[in-house]
């Protein structure tokens, strides 16, 4: 029963560790990576600090083995901000969507991964899509209220003319 | 918490992950969505010292209809049949399952194979696969078998599933004309377990109950069907006054335990009113309500 090697992409770097098959991939992101932007506030699987985005999609860190993130890509809060302020965090900045702030790692994974499926979410959607994320501060209108600034912002960037988008990435 | 230690594989063919169950018996577990195993395994109520992986198995997740069945892979992930358009208009009894199971995130992981081997009576899938009268087809090493599902969960936590046999596909079969199926779930708050669920399909002919199945979640320690609410519905005209006896019917053969989730009383009642509800909303699916 010894270690293991692990090779994924994280936040676009290639890593490669030696892990016990046991590891979660939460205490291997946060103590092997020292990605501490990804919290832990439950054993349960039921709270969403822990949101990160695997593949695509936004799924519970502490309930997925650091062996079973093999081949795979996975991107944590840390990157969100890579190009200054991502229209998420903005959103949760502009609306006041934390107070503690515990959750809010998670609650903005979540959310980036729902909004790469549907930039144009109604109220209703969004109060799905953050189901499995809990904050015990806000009562979620606030988070609701940044999530939908932060969709509006981004749809209208979609919709600009490409040669703006073009400029953009150049720059 | 953290979990006991265990050796890994990640087999990626059915034949090789069957090898590793046959070598290691029972100190080897299958690993699908995780999403009940490795709560588990934190809380140390599982400790196996074998993990075979499933997830590196391809052509297990699918969904897709043929002339006879909806056929599922078992590694579907819940997120999938819940956004299926073929499920969706098809089988909304199955979408209205897939959605109130657990919270999208864990959904992105947990597979409808994973729900089913589990067989945890407060799971929502195996009421529902109970009512749709599924099969199981299940892999081991002598090949592959059909299970039919009212022989599939044999006691708590329990399927007849052997040790070195994978749950591979589940078949549902086509609902014929006049049909209509219905899931719902009454429970505390997004996430939770079912306080109760209840599951109907049936088919109308001239008028008539031709058949109809029932299954109930979490009110006893297998997953059941409610036979005696059914065998009082089947061949009758349907109206109020028999939903309501049905209703009792089941409230009455159902074994729920009181726990945080409430009394026995209070569940029986559930069942009843809830039982009552999934009929009707079954009934105007069959007459095409969506
Ligand atoms: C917070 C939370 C809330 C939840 N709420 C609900 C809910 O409301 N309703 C509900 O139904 N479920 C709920 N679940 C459970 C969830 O749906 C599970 O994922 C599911 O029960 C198991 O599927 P899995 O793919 O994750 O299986 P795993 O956890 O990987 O495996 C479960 C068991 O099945 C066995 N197994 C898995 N796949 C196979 C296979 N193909 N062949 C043979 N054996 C196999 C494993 O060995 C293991 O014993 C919840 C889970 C969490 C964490």
């Amino acid at each position: 029963m010894g270690t293991r090697t692990v090779n994924l992409t994280v936040n676009g770097q290639a890593v490669t560790r030696e892990v016990e098959p046991r590891l979660l991939l939460v205490h291997f992101i946060r103590e092997d990576l020292s990605l501490t932007g990804t919290h832990i506030g439950c054993d349960t699987t039921s709270c969403g600090a822990c949101t990160i985005i695997m593949d695509g999609k936004a799924v519970k860190s502490c309930t997925i083995f650091a062996v079973q993130a093999e081949g795979r890509s996975i991107e944590t809060i840390e990157d969100v901000a890579k190009d200054g302020l991502h229209p998420l965090q903005e959103g949760f900045w502009e609306k006041h969507g934390l107070q503690c702030g515990f959750c809010t790692p998670g609650m903005i994974m979540c959310s980036k991964a729902f909004l790469q499926e549907n930039d144009q979410p109604t109220e209703a959607e969004i109060r799905w899509a953050i189901s499995g994320n809990l904050c015990r501060c806000t009562g979620y209108v606030k988070i609701v209220e940044a999530i939908q600034y932060a969709a509006e912002k981004m749809h209208e960037k979609a919709n600009q003319p490409t040669q703006v988008q073009e400029q953009e990435v150049v720059a | 918490m953290i979990p006991g230690k265990f050796e890994y594989f990640a087999p990626t063919s059915v034949s090789e992950a069957i090898g590793l169950l046959g070598q290691y018996g029972s100190e080897a577990k299958i690993l699908a969505g995780g999403q009940s195993l490795i709560p588990a395994m934190r809380f140390r109520l599982a400790q196996p010292e074998i993990l075979v992986d499933i997830n590196r198995i391809q052509g297990l997740e699918y969904v897709r209809e043929t002339d006879d069945y909806l056929e599922i892979g078992a590694l579907t992930r819940e997120s999938a049949i819940e956004k299926s358009t073929i499920v969706q208009q098809r089988y909304p009894m199955l979408a209205d399952t897939a959605r109130v199971i657990a919270d999208p995130l864990v959904r992105n992981m947990a597979t409808i194979g994973g729900n089913l081997a589990h067989a945890d009576p407060a799971n929502d899938h195996p009421a529902t696969i109970l009512a749709y009268n599924a099969r199981i087809v299940a892999e081991g090493p002598g090949g592959e078998r059909i299970i039919p599902v009212d022989d599939f969960f044999i006691g708590i936590f329990e399927t007849s599933l052997e040790r070195d046999e994978i749950l591979k596909e589940i078949l549902i079969p086509s609902p014929p004309g006049g049909s209509g199926g219905a899931y719902l779930k009454i429970e505390r708050k997004v996430g939770d377990y079912a306080v109760v669920g209840v599951a109907v399909q049936l088919t109308m002919e001239d008028g008539l109950f031709k058949s109809i199945r029932i299954g109930l979640t979490n009110v006893s320690s297998t997953p059941m069907r409610a036979r005696a609410a059914e065998a009082l519905l089947v061949g009758q005209t349907p109206e109020e006054a028999l939903f309501d006896k049905a209703g009792r019917v089941a409230a009455a053969e159902c074994e729920p335990w009181a726990d945080l989730r409430g009394s026995e009383e209070y569940k029986r009642d559930l069942v009843r009113v809830v039982t009552k509800r999934a009929i009707r909303k079954a009934i105007e699916r069959a007459n095409g309500v969506l």
